[in-house]
Formats: structure tokens, sequence, C-alpha cells
């Protein structure tokens, strides 16, 4: 009994309406995605995009989901069953599980308490998502396994060789970042940068390599090789129908998302709001204003960073695969292994 | 029985399962899965002891990079129940006998260990935080910690050179 | 090989200098390419709302004309079926019986007037062929439907709206076409 006396409710509860709001918004986020991928390369191809459902074609990803709820859902008769399943649950549930260390805002003050809006400060964070990231080819394999199809199989093994060469290249740039920084916290990388210090000013080559990577791990072209539609179908979730089909594609809308606020956060100052002392305003106009504009400051960055990551989809074709490998790992880690020694040294010397 | 308890007899429980599961399963796809298991109950093991670098660890190098490899290999090869080699049966005796030795042999020597005395500690030991971590590899540890790492520089070498070679 | 003509342009098989080879010039100035088109005018015409006005010459659906006291102008003289060059048009003529004379024009009328509209080429010579302006191509497309019997148009199909009783949809069927002279 005294397990549960021993607990403090408060705080369970807390983050539980967190997670539960942080998971709702990144679905939310997810939905409007699809809708600003399609106006944004609609506007970009000179078209006008979805604009029949509700105003400005505000409800599409509402017909679009209840479409993909009434699909019929096949599930091909040589496949593994349960593995088949499995796939998409796991694609979905790293996508979901990166926003956990992600700080949206500084503390909000309510019912007597400080409310860090974040659900957890572990002090590995960085790590923390990288563990989960790399746990996303998971998905990708298992599903293109089960499949029991050959396009699927190699479209699976092609994007999981992908993302794991570019985790390298990403995880040496981190390096580089966190030799500044001397925390894995991504709490307080961000408020090592909350006047104005962005790291992107000290690290531009690292930020460079480390969106590329990001492209790469998020599946979007310029680096969609696993579901390349022209070699290989659809990919590997071309056996996939109906909602099965809708968590793969959701799950890469989702990382999308998370990636733009790993982006934001670690090199674009995270909540910090430009031109303004956010320390000196939370005193004068109170926390919670405050912690309401950073929010909204965040996700104007990491809005513009789901804007570059469309842009970019629909500018630049698609890589053949060994150019996608050769500017992994002969250009990327090279240059990534450079600014890590660079940085070393300029540390070491300054 | 506290919550901490539960969740190491729970993880305990899984890890194990999922052990002779990867054993005993036909499909080495499935091996590989249950492998995969193993390593999440081990790495959540490893939070229970407040050692989160440790965990992440774990699953970044082994279940995600090294696994990875392993489900590659795994499923371009095509191996299932026909293409299996032929088992002797005396190889399997002979590897019962020699797992029965190396458990008898394992058995033996923490029997007499000092563990059974040694509490564990969860959710306050301090050492697996990267922290201290970094400060007992770079500062104790540091001539092992550079010999392996030039070790895994010669491998990364001699992989360079096999890739290579036409 | 001696060249054919002196059109053939070199392919230049330089190596990139080391600015192309960072690429990312090349791709901000592709970048920088799509963002100039955001702005740009969109061509899309929002279609059930608004549509393209037709060109004068354009030849849709035939109609078969009424004069301005919404009597039929066919008089099933067969000119437009010996025209056609798709063989589309049949019709029956009959006589026009006494007390008719607010239905049908002439003494003579169309009993049954049909266009197979899966074989009709749009051509027009039915149009130019017909000497008393009583068939003509509209402004409209033929709709889409999922059976072939659908496509022979009868004669009630084909009729313009009567100017008397329905002089709205008379106007709009028979669209900006200019009276012809006969």
């Amino acid at each position: 009994m005294h397990v549960f006396l021993s607990l403090d409710w408060f705080l369970l509860i807390e983050k539980a309406i967190l997670i539960s709001i942080i998971i709702g918004i990144s679905l939310i986020v997810a939905m409007y995605e699809t809708w600003a991928e399609r106006k944004v390369a609609a506007v970009i191809q000179d078209r006008r995009g979805p604009n029949r459902a509700g105003p400005g074609g505000i409800f599409q990803p509402l017909a679009d989901g209840l479409k993909l709820f009434m699909k019929e859902e096949i599930v091909p008769n040589l496949s593994n069953k349960f593995l088949f399943i499995l796939g998409p649950g796991i694609a979905m549930l790293t996508a979901m599980m990166t926003s956990a260390v992600v700080p949206w805002a500084g503390n909000i003050h309510a019912f007597g308490r400080d409310i860090p809006l974040q659900v957890a400060d572990v002090n590995i964070g960085i790590l923390y998502i990288f563990g989960v990231v790399s746990m996303g080819v998971y998905g990708v394999m298992i599903g293109g396994w089960a499949s029991n199809n050959k396009f699927s199989l190699l479209a699976a093994i092609r994007g999981a060789s992908q993302i794991i060469s570019y985790e390298l290249a990403m995880g040496l740039t981190l390096i580089a970042v966190l030799m500044l920084t001397g925390s894995l916290s991504l709490r307080t990388i961000v408020e090592q940068q909350l006047d104005h210090k962005y790291y992107v000013f000290y690290q531009p080559v690292g930020f460079i390599i480390f969106l590329v990577c990001a492209f790469a791990e998020c599946n979007r072209t310029p680096f969609d090789l696993s579901e390349a539609e022209s070699e290989l179908n659809m990919g590997y979730h071309q056996e996939y129908s109906s909602m099965k089909l809708g968590f793969y594609l959701f799950a890469e809308y989702v990382n999308m998302f998370i990636s733009s606020a790993v982006m934001a956060t670690v090199f674009w100052g995270g909540y910090d709001i430009p031109f303004l002392n956010d320390a000196k305003f939370g005193q004068e106009h109170g926390q919670n204003l405050l912690a309401g504009l950073e929010l909204l400051c965040l996700f104007l960055k990491i809005a513009f960073f789901i804007f570059f990551f469309i842009w970019v989809r629909w500018t630049i074709p698609r890589f053949r695969y060994d150019q996608l490998m050769n500017l992994g790992w002969k250009a990327l880690i090279p240059l990534a292994i450079l600014n890590m020694l660079v940085t070393g040294f300029v540390i070491l010397f300054h | 029985m506290s919550a901490t308890q539960f969740l190491f007899w729970f993880l305990s429980i899984l890890a194990l399962f999922s052990a002779i599961m990867m054993v005993v399963s036909k499909s080495p796809v499935h091996s590989v899965l249950w492998l995969i298991v193993v390593f999440f109950a081990i790495s959540v093991h490893y939070v229970l002891l407040n050692a989160q670098f440790l965990a992440i660890v774990n699953l970044i190098v082994y279940a995600g990079a090294i696994m990875v490899l392993f489900l590659f290999v795994i499923m371009l090869m095509n191996l299932n129940a026909e293409t299996e080699p032929l088992k002797n049966k005396w190889l399997k005796i002979t590897g019962v006998i020699g797992g029965g030795a190396l458990m008898l042999v394992l058995v033996a020597a923490l029997k007499d260990a000092d563990i059974r005395n040694r509490i564990a500690e969860t959710n306050k030991g301090e050492i697996g935080l990267i922290h201290n971590l970094g400060m007992a590899l770079f500062k104790e540890y540091v001539i092992p910690f550079e010999i392996s790492s030039v070790l895994f520089l010669s491998a990364m070498v001699g992989t360079v050179v096999i890739g290579k070679k036409e | 090989m001696q060249a054919l003509t002196s059109k053939a342009k070199p392919v230049g098989r330089k190596p990139m200098t080391f600015w192309e080879k960072l690429y990312i010039p090349a791709i901000a100035k592709g970048m920088a390419i799509t963002f100039k088109h955001i702005f740009r005018k969109k061509p899309t015409i929002n279609y059930p709302e608004k549509t393209r006005p037709f060109s004068p010459v354009f030849r849709g659906v035939q109609v078969l004309n009424r004069d301005e006291e919404g009597r039929e102008r066919c008089t099933a003289c067969g000119l437009c079926a010996v025209a056609c060059p798709a063989e589309a048009i049949t019709m029956e003529a009959a006589e026009r019986l006494p007390g008719e004379e607010n239905l049908y024009r002439e003494e003579k009328y169309a009993v049954k007037y049909e266009i197979n509209m899966l074989r009709c080429i749009f051509c027009g010579l039915c149009e130019e062929a017909c000497p008393k302006d009583a068939v003509y191509l509209s402004e409209t497309m033929v709709p889409s439907n999922y059976n072939r019997k659908t496509f022979v148009y009868s004669k009630q199909e084909l009729l313009i709206p009567n100017p008397l009783t329905d002089p709205e949809a008379f106007a709009k069927a028979k669209g900006a076409r200019p009276e012809k002279t006969l």
C-alpha cells in the first residue's frame, strides 16, 4: 500500500497531462504538416493546392485521415502477421517517444507549483533522442521484412543503412556542440543560449551537417531512397494499406516535427525569444506570459524548419543511392570530424 | 513490494524469457528480435540503477547499430528450415556439456563472491551519470580506455582494407 | 564520323571545380527559384465556381433550335444526316397535323431525332448543312455516364427549352451564339 502513498501524485498527474498534450499536439502538427506539404508543393508549382474542404482546405487532413480509416485493411497471406502489424506500431511509437526530452518553454506557475514544460529533464537528453531514433530503424526494417516482398525488403535495407550511416555524422556534429555546452541536457543547452548566444553562430558547419543528416534520418527527399517509387514501387510500406500505411506516413511527419524541434533547440536557442531579455521580461510581466510567448516562439522556429523541409522536398530531386552513401561517408563524416577537431583546438587554446 | 522491486522482477523475467526465446526460436530473424527485447530489458535495468548513460549507450550501440547489421545479414541470407545445415547429434551433446560446464564454473565463481552482501543502489547511485562516468573513464581508467580506442581504430582500418580489396 | 548537321553541341565533361562540388551555391539557387514561384500568379481557375470563356468557334453538344415563338425549326429534311461523316444522326419525319402550328414551324417535322454521341466527332458539318438553322453546336460538353445507351440522345434531350415558357433556360442554352442568317 505504501507504494502508492510514497508516489508524488501531483507530479504524476502533471506529467500525465503534459504527455497527453504533447502527443496530441504532435499528432495535430503532423496532420497539418500533410496539409502544409500539399499547399506548399502547390504554390511552388504555381498551383492552388487543396481548397475544397473548409476555407483554404483546412479540413483536408481530417478527410484524409477518415479516408485512411475507411480503407480495407489488407494483410498479405504469406507475410509474418505479428511482425507486419508490429512494424508500423514501432515506427509510430519511436516517433512519439522522442518528444519527451524537448523543453517546450520555461516553467509556468500554476496551482502553487512551478511546472516545467518538459516531460523529463534527463541528463542524457540528446543521447536519449539518438537512442530512440536508432530504434526507429526497426519500424522500417521489420515492416519491410514481414511484408514478404522483395521490393519492401530492399527498401527496408536501404532505409536502415541510410539511417545508420547518417546517424554517425549527426553524432559527430553533436559532439562538437557538446564540447561547447558541456552538458547533454537539452534544458541546460537552451538556458545557455538564452541571451542570444545561439550555437548556430559557433557551429555553422555543424548545423549544416546536422540539417542534412536530419533530412536523411526522416527519410525526406532528397534522401527518401527507402520509398523511391520510381525504382522500388512504394518502398518498405508497399504492402501496407489503411491506417497501418497511415501510421508509417504519419510517423514520418512526426519525425519531421521532432527533428525540427531538436534543431531549433540545439542550434537556434530553443524557446528563447529573439531580441528580448527573457529573464527581465519574466520579472516584469509574469512567468506564465513569458512561458506562453516562449512556447509560441519555439513553435515559430519549428514551423520555419518544417517549411524548410517541405521547400527542399519540392526543389531538390532524389539522390542516387551511391551518391547518398558517398555524401554520407566521404563528405559529411570527414567534415564532421574536422569540425570536431577544430572546435576542440579552439576550446583548448582559447 | 515497491515500484522499483516490481519493475525489477518484471524486467528480469522479461529478459530471461526473451533470452530463452532467442535461443529456441526457429527463425533467425525472430532470434534477433528477441535479443533486442533482451537488450531493452537490460537497458531499463540500468535506468533503475540510475545509470542512464549506460542504458542509452547500450541501446544505441547494441540494439540500434549492431543488431541492425545482424538483421541485414540474416534478412538477406533468406535462412529457413530447408537451407539449415544438418546438425550432428554429437555436436548437440557436446554443446550441452560445454554450456553446462560454463554454467557450473560461473555458479562456483559467484557463489563465494561477496556480491550477496552488496545492495544495489537503485535510483540514487551516482556512478552511472555521465559526469562521473566521464571522470572515471578519463582519470582512473584512461590507459585501458585509450588502448581500447586504438583497438577500435585498428579494427576500422582493417575493415577499410578488407573492403578495398578487389 | 562526319556530323550531319552543325546543330550538335559538345557536352562539357570537365570535372567539377571545388566550388561546384560544394553543391551549396547550386542548391541555394534552386531554392531561390522555387521560393520565387510561391508569389507567382496562379494560372489555375477554380472550375465549378469560375469557368473559362469558350472560344467563339467551340463546338459542343448539338441543340435542336426553336424560333422566337417556341416552334421547332427542324423539318426533317435529312441534310444533316447526309452531311454527317460519322453517321451519328438518324431521324424520322412526319406531317404536321392541323392544330399543331404552334409546335412546328413547317408542314413537316421530325418525330424522332437521335444523335449518337459516341459516334459524333463534333465536326459541325450538320450545323453547316442545315438550311433552317435548326441544329447547331452549343457550348456544352457531353457529360460522362456509366451506360452506353444513354449516349444516344433523343429529340427531347436535344431540344432547346421553350423561349415562351422558360426564357431563362432558353437564353442559357442559346449562349452567346449569334443568330445565323438564312
